[in-house]
C-alpha cells in the first residue's frame, strides 16, 4: 500500500486577475515552501477550474504560465472543483506514477453574474432555457427540507451566527433574499485560488519545511447524484453518504470542513453523514468557486499539520442542489498496511 | 463584455417528442420500466438503462411542491415582473418539472397549490412554450396550432456578461501603448525580454526590469489567412504573422499589410504603423499592423530560435 | 504496477451535424457500443470519466452533470477531465490511472462534442478586451509552425497532400468515419482551396459531431474477458506553457519528452521498428512528419522522407491513421480518445476493412492547446 499524504496547502482571496496566473504564483510559492519542496521536485501537477466562470474557453490553459513549465512537466485538469483534481492526483500517487503533487484551483466568479452563469449547469433542453438563477434552486430545495420538518429557518441561521458571530435571532429579523433563504444562508462568493502539496509515503515522511507532521489521507472518494430537480429527493444526498462510506468516514473524527453553499445544504449534509461524536466543524470565511472545496480539504488538513486535531474529515460539492459529493477523511497517525498489523 | 450565441440543440427522439407535444400544446411525460411517469421525460431509463419509448399525455395542471421567489427577475428569465420558481408536479406525472408562476404576491403561493400551464400564443416546440404556468385546477385556454412536423431542433440563446481585469504588467504594457510606447519586462530567472510583459512561463516568476523595445522587428514565420470565419475582424486575404520586436525574446503575431500577400517572406523586416495619434487609447489596436521597411531581410539563423 | 487493458471499444458515426441524436444520445451510441464490444454489463462499471474540450461550445457548464444519468454514472464516481484538444486521450489515461491505482475493477471513459450546437470558431475567438485582436482562426495558428517546418527541413510542397490522400482513403475504409474519400487524389487536394496559406482546404480537418467510450479493466477483468484485449503497456502526459522564449513550435519539447517517457516506460527502444501501427493526431496534414520526428520514430528532418516513401500507408514500414485520422473525423473533444481507441482495437485485431495485418504493439497519440498538452499509451496484444 502507498500512503499519501497533504504536506502543504495555501490560499488566496485577494482579487484574482483574467488570467489567474498573478494570483497563483505566490500561491504556489507558499504552498511549497511549506512543503518544503522545489517546483521541479513535483511530478504531477492538477488543476480544476471553469471556462464558463472565466467567460472563455481554454481558460485554464493560461494558468500554466505560472507553474513555470519549462522543462516539460506531467499534468492535468479538469473542468471541476480542485477538490477532484486532488483526487486525481492522489491516484496517481496511489498507482506509482507520480510522488509528490501540486495541485490548484482557481476561478474569478466576480468576473461575471456567477447565479446566471450557474443556471447554465442544468439540463439544456428543458431547465436552462428558462435561467433558473443557482440561489432560486437552493431555495426550492430548502423549503422541501423545512416543510419536511428536517430543520426550521432558525436551525439555518444558528449555522450562519456561527460563521458571522451575528445571533441568529438577529438574522432571522432580515428580509428574504429567495424565500426562505435570507442573505445569510448563501455564502460568501470569493474571487480566488487555492494550492495543496500531495506526497507518497517516503517522501511526505521526510518531512515538510517547517518540521509539523503531515496529514495522511485514510481515504478519500466522491460520488454523483442524477441532476433532474424534480426527480431526485432534494431532501437527502446519498452521493455524500456513498462517498463517505468509501472513504471510511465513521463520523469519528475531531473537526470536519463542510462545503456548504447554503446553510441548509450544511444541514443535509450533516444528516447524510455519519453521525458520531459530537464533532467541531470548521468554519468557512467564504467560498472562492472552484478552489472552495479543494480549500476545505486544505483547511481540515491544515488542523492536523497544526497539532490542533488528531482526525480530520473534508467535504467538498459540485453542481446544483448538492448533485456531486467528495468526502476527504485525514489523520495525523499513517495508516498501517494492512500485511503489517 | 458580453458572450453571445443562439446554440442550436438537436433533440433526439425523446425530446423531440416532448418539445413536438409542447408545440402542439400537450405536455407528454416518459413511462420508464418501473411504470413511472418522468416529467419532462428521461431519455434513458435509470435503471434498465434502455432508451425510453413510451410517452403518455400528462395533464397541463398540477400541484406546486416546492417554491420560491424572485422580486427581481433576471435576464432570460421567464416573466419580467416578481414571480416565483416552482417545482410542480402534473397530474398524472411521478416527478416535478421546475418552471416559473405568475402570481401577484408572494403570500399568494403556496406548497399543495394547484397551477396550470399557461400556454404561448405561438409556439414553436421549446420550453417557453409553457409561457408560465398560473393558479388553476382546470386547464387553461389554448390557441390552436396547425400541427406541422416533428420539431427537431431547438434553438437556445445564451447572453453572459463579464468584466475582464487586467495584472499589472498588463495595466503598464497598455498605459506604454497609450503614450505610443512598446514595453517588455525582463525575466529575473532567465533574463529573457517578453512583450507584453507578463508572469515568465517558463519560471514561473514574476517579471522584472522594463525595457523599451523597439515598434520594428523580424518575421520570424506567418500564415496567409484565405478563408472567413466566425468572430473574425478583417476580409480575407491578409496576413498574420509572428513578429520578432528588435529588443525583444519571443515574437508579437500581427497583421503584415502594405503589399501582396505573396511577397510576405520569413525574415523580412517589418515597422509597426500606429493608427493617428488622436485615436489612442490603453489598448494594442493602437498598432493598425505592420509594414515592410525596406532593410534587407533577416538572416534565417537570426530568428531560426523563435519558430 | 497493476496492470490495465481495454476491453472493448465503440464510436459514434461522425457527422458535420447529428440532429438525429442529443447530446445523451450522441454518448449513449459510443457508450452502448463499447458495452458491448466488451461484454460489459452496466452493474460492472465501477466509475465513469467523461472527456470534452470547451464548455463553450455546446453551451452548457459542465455538461457531465445533466448527463450523469444517462451515461450510467448515477451512484457511481464520475470525473470531468479538460485538456484542450489532447483531453480525449487525458479521459483514457485518468481511466487508466483509477484502475492503475487499485480504485476500480472497470471504468468507462467516454468522450465527445457536439460542434453543431454553436461554432468553434466563434467560441475561440472570445478574448478578453485587452489582448491584441488578431484572428486567425485555428489553421491560422497552426499555419505558421508548417511554414517553419518546410523552411527548416527544405520539404518539398507535396508532402501534406500526400498525407491527405493517404488518410481520406483510409477513411473510406473505416464506415465510422466523416469523410470519406476514396477517389481522392494528389491533383485534387493540390487543387482545393488555400485556406491559411501553407494549408490548403483539403488538408484540412472537418468540424464533426460524434463520440467515442472505451472499458478500461484490470487484470482480472482483462482475463475474464473471452475476446482478445488491449494491453496498456505504458502512458504518458507531458505540458508546457502555449509561449515561451526559445518555444520550438515545429519540435515541442513536451512531444519529445512525453514520447521518451513513453517509450521508456513500454520497454520500446527503437520504436519505428517495435511499433505496429499508430493512430497520431493529425488535424492539418503537414502534422503527419512533424510528429513522426516528435515522436522519436526518425530523426529530425527525416519525417517528410518517411511519408513520401509511402511507408505510413496500410502495408507500408508504420502504417499511420488508418482510421482516417483527424483528418476524416474531428469531435474534437473525442478526437483524441479516438486515436486511442482505434490503437487498441488494432491491437484487438477488430479495425474491420482498415485492420494492419499483425498489428500486435500500437501508438495511440492526442495533442492540444498550442502544441503544449500531449497525451499518448502504447497497448499490446500481450500483457
Amino acid at each position: 500500500m502507498s500512503d499519501v499524504a497533504i504536506i502543504g496547502f495555501a490560499r488566496s482571496d485577494s482579487s484574482i486577475t483574467t488570467s489567474g496566473v498573478e494570483t497563483l504564483v505566490p500561491v504556489f510559492e507558499q504552498a511549497l515552501a511549506q512543503a518544503g519542496l522545489g517546483r521541479q521536485e513535483i511530478d504531477f501537477w492538477c488543476s480544476g477550474s471553469s471556462d464558463y466562470l472565466a467567460g472563455r474557453a481554454f481558460s485554464f490553459v493560461n494558468a500554466v504560465d505560472a507553474i513555470g513549465a519549462v522543462p516539460p512537466i506531467s499534468e492535468s485538469h479538469v473542468e471541476m472543483d480542485a477538490a477532484w483534481a486532488l483526487y486525481e492526483a492522489y491516484l496517481k500517487i496511489l498507482a506509482g506514477e507520480a510522488e509528490t503533487a501540486l495541485v490548484y484551483g482557481f476561478g474569478k466568479a466576480s468576473a461575471g453574474d456567477l447565479s446566471r452563469v450557474l443556471a447554465l449547469q442544468l439540463d439544456p433542453y428543458t431547465v436552462a432555457p428558462l435561467w433558473p438563477d443557482s440561489i432560486s434552486v437552493a431555495a426550492l430545495q430548502a423549503r422541501l427540507a423545512l416543510e419536511a420538518g428536517l430543520f426550521s429557518e432558525r436551525d439555518m441561521a444558528v449555522v450562519a451566527a456561527r460563521d458571522s458571530g451575528v445571533g441568529a435571532g438577529e438574522l432571522l429579523g432580515q428580509a428574504y433574499l429567495r424565500n426562505p433563504l435570507r442573505t445569510h444562508d448563501v455564502a460568501r462568493v470569493l474571487d480566488g485560488a487555492a494550492a495543496v502539496v500531495l506526497a507518497g509515503g517516503e517522501r511526505a515522511r521526510r518531512g515538510r519545511a517547517d518540521r509539523s507532521r503531515p496529514a495522511w489521507i485514510t481515504g478519500i472518494a466522491h460520488r454523483i447524484d442524477p441532476q433532474g430537480l424534480g426527480e431526485r429527493d432534494l431532501t437527502t444526498v446519498p452521493s455524500a453518504a456513498l462517498a463517505a462510506a468509501d472513504a471510511g468516514f465513521d463520523g469519528e473524527v475531531d473537526v470536519v470542513a463542510l462545503h456548504a453553499p447554503f446553510t441548509h445544504q450544511e444541514l443535509l449534509l450533516r444528516a447524510a453523514l455519519p453521525d458520531g461524536r459530537q464533532v467541531r466543524i470548521l468554519p468557512d470565511n467564504g467560498q472562492a468557486m472552484f478552489s472552495a472545496g479543494l480549500s476545505r480539504i486544505g483547511a481540515a488538513a491544515e488542523e492536523i499539520m497544526s497539532g490542533r486535531a488528531e482526525t480530520a474529515a473534508a467535504h467538498a460539492t459540485s453542481g446544483p442542489a448538492l448533485q456531486q459529493n467528495l468526502v476527504c477523511v485525514l489523520a495525523a497517525a499513517e495508516t498501517t498496511p494492512e500485511a503489517e498489523r | 463584455m458580453s458572450i453571445a450565441f443562439d446554440y442550436t440543440r438537436s433533440l433526439g427522439p425523446v425530446l423531440s417528442r416532448f418539445m413536438t407535444g409542447l408545440r402542439d400544446g400537450r405536455v407528454l411525460g416518459g413511462r420508464t420500466a418501473d411504470g413511472r411517469v418522468h416529467v419532462p421525460p428521461l431519455e434513458f431509463d435509470p435503471l434498465t438503462h434502455e432508451p425510453v419509448t413510451d410517452l403518455v399525455d400528462v395533464s397541463p395542471v398540477g400541484t406546486v411542491i416546492s417554491w420560491t421567489w424572485v422580486d427581481q427577475p433576471l435576464e432570460g428569465q421567464p416573466l419580467s415582473r416578481p414571480f416565483a420558481w416552482a417545482l410542480i408536479r402534473l397530474d398524472g406525472a411521478d416527478t416535478a418539472l421546475l418552471h416559473a408562476v405568475d402570481i401577484q404576491d408572494q403570500d399568494q403561493i403556496r406548497t399543495g397549490l394547484r397551477v396550470r400551464a399557461k400556454w404561448s400564443p405561438s409556439r414553436i416546440g421549446h420550453i417557453n412554450d409553457i409561457a408560465c404556468f398560473e393558479p388553476g385546477s382546470t386547464p387553461g385556454d389554448i390557441s390552436d396550432m396547425s400541427p406541422g412536423e416533428p420539431v427537431k431542433i431547438m434553438t437556445t440563446p445564451i447572453r453572459l456578461h463579464y468584466r475582464h481585469t487586467t495584472s499589472d504588467e498588463e495595466d503598464r504594457y497598455l498605459r506604454a501603448l497609450a503614450d505610443g510606447r512598446l514595453i517588455g519586462q525582463r525575466c529575473p530567472a532567465c533574463r529573457k525580454v517578453y512583450v507584453p510583459p507578463r508572469v515568465c512561463p517558463a519560471d514561473g516568476v514574476a517579471p522584472g526590469e522594463v525595457v523599451d523595445v523597439a515598434d520594428r522587428g523580424t518575421v520570424t514565420t506567418f500564415c496567409v489567412v484565405n478563408v472567413p470565419f466566425a468572430g473574425q475582424r478583417l476580409d480575407p486575404p491578409y496576413v498574420v504573422a509572428q513578429v520578432l520586436l528588435d529588443g525583444a525574446d519571443i515574437p508579437i503575431p500581427h497583421l503584415v499589410l502594405g503589399l501582396d500577400a505573396g511577397d510576405v517572406r520569413m525574415g523580412m523586416r517589418v515597422a509597426a504603423v500606429w493608427r493617428d495619434r488622436s485615436e489612442w487609447a490603453a489598448t494594442p489596436v493602437n498598432i493598425a499592423h505592420f509594414e515592410p521597411t525596406g532593410e534587407p531581410d533577416a538572416a534565417y539563423e537570426s530568428y531560426a530560435e523563435h519558430l | 504496477m497493476r496492470r490495465a487493458a481495454v476491453l472493448g471499444t465503440g464510436q459514434t458515426h461522425h457527422r458535420t451535424r447529428r440532429t438525429d441524436v442529443s447530446m445523451a444520445g450522441l454518448c449513449r451510441e459510443a457508450i452502448d457500443r463499447a458495452m458491448t464490444d466488451s461484454g460489459t454489463d452496466w452493474s460492472q462499471i465501477d466509475a465513469v470519466v467523461l472527456g470534452k474540450a470547451p464548455d463553450l461550445f455546446e453551451g452548457v457548464m459542465m455538461p457531465e452533470l445533466f448527463l450523469a444519468d444517462a451515461i450510467g454514472a448515477a451512484g457511481k464516481p464520475l470525473l470531468r477531465v479538460h485538456t484542450a484538444g489532447s483531453v480525449g486521450g487525458a479521459t483514457a489515461i485518468v481511466a487508466t490511472s483509477l484502475i492503475r491505482a487499485g480504485v476500480h475493477r472497470r471504468v468507462l471513459a467516454v468522450a465527445f462534442e457536439k460542434q453543431s450546437e454553436s461554432n468553434a470558431m466563434w467560441a475561440l475567438s472570445i478574448q478578453p478586451p485587452f489582448t491584441a485582436p488578431i484572428g486567425a482562426g485555428a489553421g491560422g495558428y497552426f499555419a505558421p509552425h508548417i511554414r517553419s517546418y518546410i523552411r527548416r527541413f527544405e520539404a518539398p510542397d507535396h508532402i501534406g497532400a500526400m498525407v491527405a490522400v493517404k488518410d481520406r482513403q483510409n477513411g473510406a475504409l473505416n464506415p465510422f468515419a466523416h469523410l470519406r474519400q476514396p477517389d481522392i487524389t494528389l491533383d485534387s487536394v493540390r487543387e482545393s482551396r488555400m485556406l491559411w496559406d501553407p494549408i490548403r482546404y483539403d488538408e484540412t480537418c472537418p468540424s464533426s459531431d460524434g463520440a467515442c467510450a472505451v472499458v478500461i479493466g484490470d487484470e482480472a477483468a482483462a482475463n475474464a474477458s473471452d475476446r482478445q484485449v488491449a494491453w496498456i503497456k505504458a502512458t504518458a502526459m507531458r505540458t508546457e506553457p502555449t509561449f515561451y522564449s526559445g518555444k520550438d513550435h515545429v519540435n515541442p519539447r513536451a512531444g519529445v519528452e512525453a514520447a521518451n517517457a513513453l517509450w521508456t516506460a513500454a520497454g520500446i527502444k527503437d520504436p519505428l521498428d517495435e511499433i505496429d501501427v499508430a493512430e497520431i493526431y493529425v488535424p492539418f496534414s503537414w502534422f503527419e512528419p512533424m510528429w513522426l520526428e516528435n515522436l522519436g520514430f526518425v530523426g529530425p528532418g527525416q519525417g517528410w522522407k518517411l511519408t513520401e516513401s509511402g511507408e505510413t500507408r496500410i502495408g507500408g514500414r508504420l502504417p499511420v491513421n488508418p482510421s482516417g485520422g483527424v483528418l476524416c473525423s474531428n469531435p474534437i473533444g473525442a478526437s483524441g480518445l479516438l486515436r486511442f481507441a482505434e490503437s487498441a482495437m488494432q491491437v484487438m485485431g477488430r479495425a474491420g476493412e482498415h485492420q494492419v495485418a499483425g498489428a500486435a504493439t500500437a501508438l495511440g497519440h492526442a495533442y492540444g492547446g498550442g502544441s503544449q498538452f500531449f497525451s499518448m499509451w502504447v497497448v499490446g496484444q500481450q500483457p
